[in-house]
């Protein structure tokens, strides 16, 4: 194994709706964030690894560079659904850890502004499937995969939005939030139902954002300063095996579990090392099945773990801190890359009111629908 | 074309509702002869143990068991809602997703595991060229 990959500097915007801006510049804010937090121009960066779902075709990473500086150097554009800012990420720890490059920009942005509903578009011709075959749209998915472990474990439309009053709770310590608001658990449960478990307020956030990383090798990291950086441990990312109902029920749980066993195996520790997680709450639903997904509890706790408080700041292994992209928001491309920032900011102890004391290491986890799962082990380095 | 063969009848919602010339329409899969998975529509290769060539069409049951579900208030401007989503495992396997009707949408009433049955009709809505569409459903079986 070669040596390991830092991140120098990190940083996102405050997530929120700025139609009066546009993706670049978006991202060239994070951008500039970041290589401000490294220390760091963008003369010194060697390549550029950019992600953006919405506007895939559109050349996004070379449009940052218009704003902050076009130096020439090789840019990789970047969509994986909701895993696009992780994997973008990915491939700019694999250039460092080839020994390619001693720095890297990686960016994350998306533009979402209010846009309703998403999925469930069909196509194949003919008439609209929606409301005749099942439904597509996200909420409805990831309901029917709520249910699967309300089946198999009994967990109730309760416990699934008590995960929904912990994000928005911890939500109102973070300045970087779309939305800083509490959420007592009546609100959640008796807000406008979208699609059974699913209320209005446990569905994830359609914002603007950006957040961007400095990668930097083992010999660049020293040089800078290893002070604030943060360790790579792992990276590592899994598409969906074929299983028993996947043509009609993109399935979550597998690609997430393979790609934890790998993690920790990669970064040569457990479940029970971590201090703080960052997961994918697309929705409240989701985040029940990646505590079991995660090993951060066995298989069937998952309902007791929200129950005792053990994910909240202040418990045992505290998820999404941030307030996750139930409160925090969710811009897709930008997703990943703000969840190693609020990992990253733990383990600096720069976290302020939702410090996860003492942090030293943290995972992130996201899925991309269809599916694409990127976790990433993030260590204090000094 | 099999859209001109069944011209002057309806078309099928998705290419895995067939409508035989005589006889009942029914759900087809396409099964894996070496690991035995089940695909909705033809396929070259099976994409659970990547074998080629040995997929053979198979008809499903119509009836099965209700995996899971969702009951969605809140859809694309048109789409009529409450409407049950419903997963469905078949009888001697394959599952597919459609909706649930002739139940309250209503958790207390729609139970996971309960049987259900594969019923066919004509769709609400026709295509832009005024085509009419046979589509399918679920419902409670006793």
């Amino acid at each position: 194994m070669s040596d390991d990959v830092y991140i120098v500097g990190i940083d996102m915007i405050r997530f929120g709706r700025f139609p009066e801006k546009s993706v670049p510049k978006l991202g060239a804010e994070a951008a500039r964030l970041a290589l401000d937090d490294a220390g760091v121009t963008i003369h010194d960066v060697e390549s550029l690894y950019s992600g953006n779902l919405m506007q895939a075709g559109a050349m996004v990473g070379q449009r940052i560079l218009q704003e902050i500086g076009q130096t020439g150097i090789p840019v990789t554009n970047c969509a994986n659904a909701c895993a696009t800012g992780a994997t973008a990420f990915r491939g700019g720890w694999m250039a460092i850890k080839a020994g390619i490059y001693d720095l890297v920009l990686v960016v994350g942005v998306e533009q979402l502004g209010k846009m309703g509903l998403l999925g469930g578009g069909g196509g194949g011709g003919g008439i609209p499937k929606e409301g005749l075959l099942g439904s597509g749209i996200m909420p409805a998915v990831f309901g029917e995969a709520g249910m699967e472990h309300a089946r198999k474990y009994g967990t109730t439309f309760e416990q699934f939005a008590k995960v929904s009053v912990k994000n928005h709770h911890h939500s109102t310590m973070n300045p970087k939030s779309m939305y800083r608001k509490e959420t007592p658990l009546e609100m959640v449960m008796n807000a406008e139902m979208i699609a059974y478990p699913n209320t209005k307020l446990m569905c994830s956030v359609n914002v603007d954002g950006a957040a961007a990383a400095v990668l930097a090798s083992e010999k660049k990291a020293r040089e800078l300063g290893l002070s604030r950086a943060v360790k790579v441990s792992a990276s590592v990312l899994t598409s969906d095996p074929f299983t028993e109902r996947d043509l009609v029920m993109p399935d979550v749980n597998t690609c997430t579990r393979r790609a934890a066993a790998q993690a920790y195996e990669m970064a040569g520790l457990g479940a029970d090392d971590l201090d703080l997680v960052e997961l994918h709450d697309c929705f409240a639903t989701a985040e029940i099945l990646h505590y079991e997904n995660l090993g951060l509890c066995k298989d069937g706790e998952a309902g007791r773990l929200i129950d005792e408080g053990e994910t909240a700041l202040g418990g045992r292994i505290p998820v999404n801190v941030s307030g996750g992209l139930l409160s925090k928001g969710h811009p897709l491309g930008a997703t990943g890359v703000a969840n190693m920032y609020e990992v990253s900011t733990h383990l600096r102890g720069e976290a302020g009111d939702r410090q996860v004391q003492g942090a030293r290491v943290g995972l992130t986890h996201v899925i991309g629908l269809g599916s694409a799962c990127a976790i990433h082990v993030l260590e204090k380095a000094a | 074309m099999a859209e001109e063969a069944a011209a002057s009848g309806p078309r099928p919602i998705v290419p895995y509702l067939k409508i035989p010339e005589s006889g009942d329409p029914y759900l087809e899969a396409h099964k894996c002869r070496q690991c035995g998975a089940f695909f909705l529509g033809e396929r070259e290769t099976c994409s659970s143990c990547g074998t080629s060539g040995e997929l053979e069409a198979v008809k499903l049951s119509n009836r099965g068991e209700l995996y899971v579900y969702s009951i969605v208030h809140r859809s694309f401007p048109g789409v009529q809602v409450p409407f049950v989503s419903a997963v469905v495992d078949l009888e001697g396997g394959g599952t597919v997703k459609g909706n649930l009707i002739n139940i309250d949408p209503d958790p207390e009433k729609v139970r996971m595991g309960m049987p259900v049955e594969v019923i066919y009709q004509i769709a609400p809505t026709k295509d832009r060229e005024g085509n009419e569409y046979l589509t399918y459903y679920f419902q409670p079986r006793s």
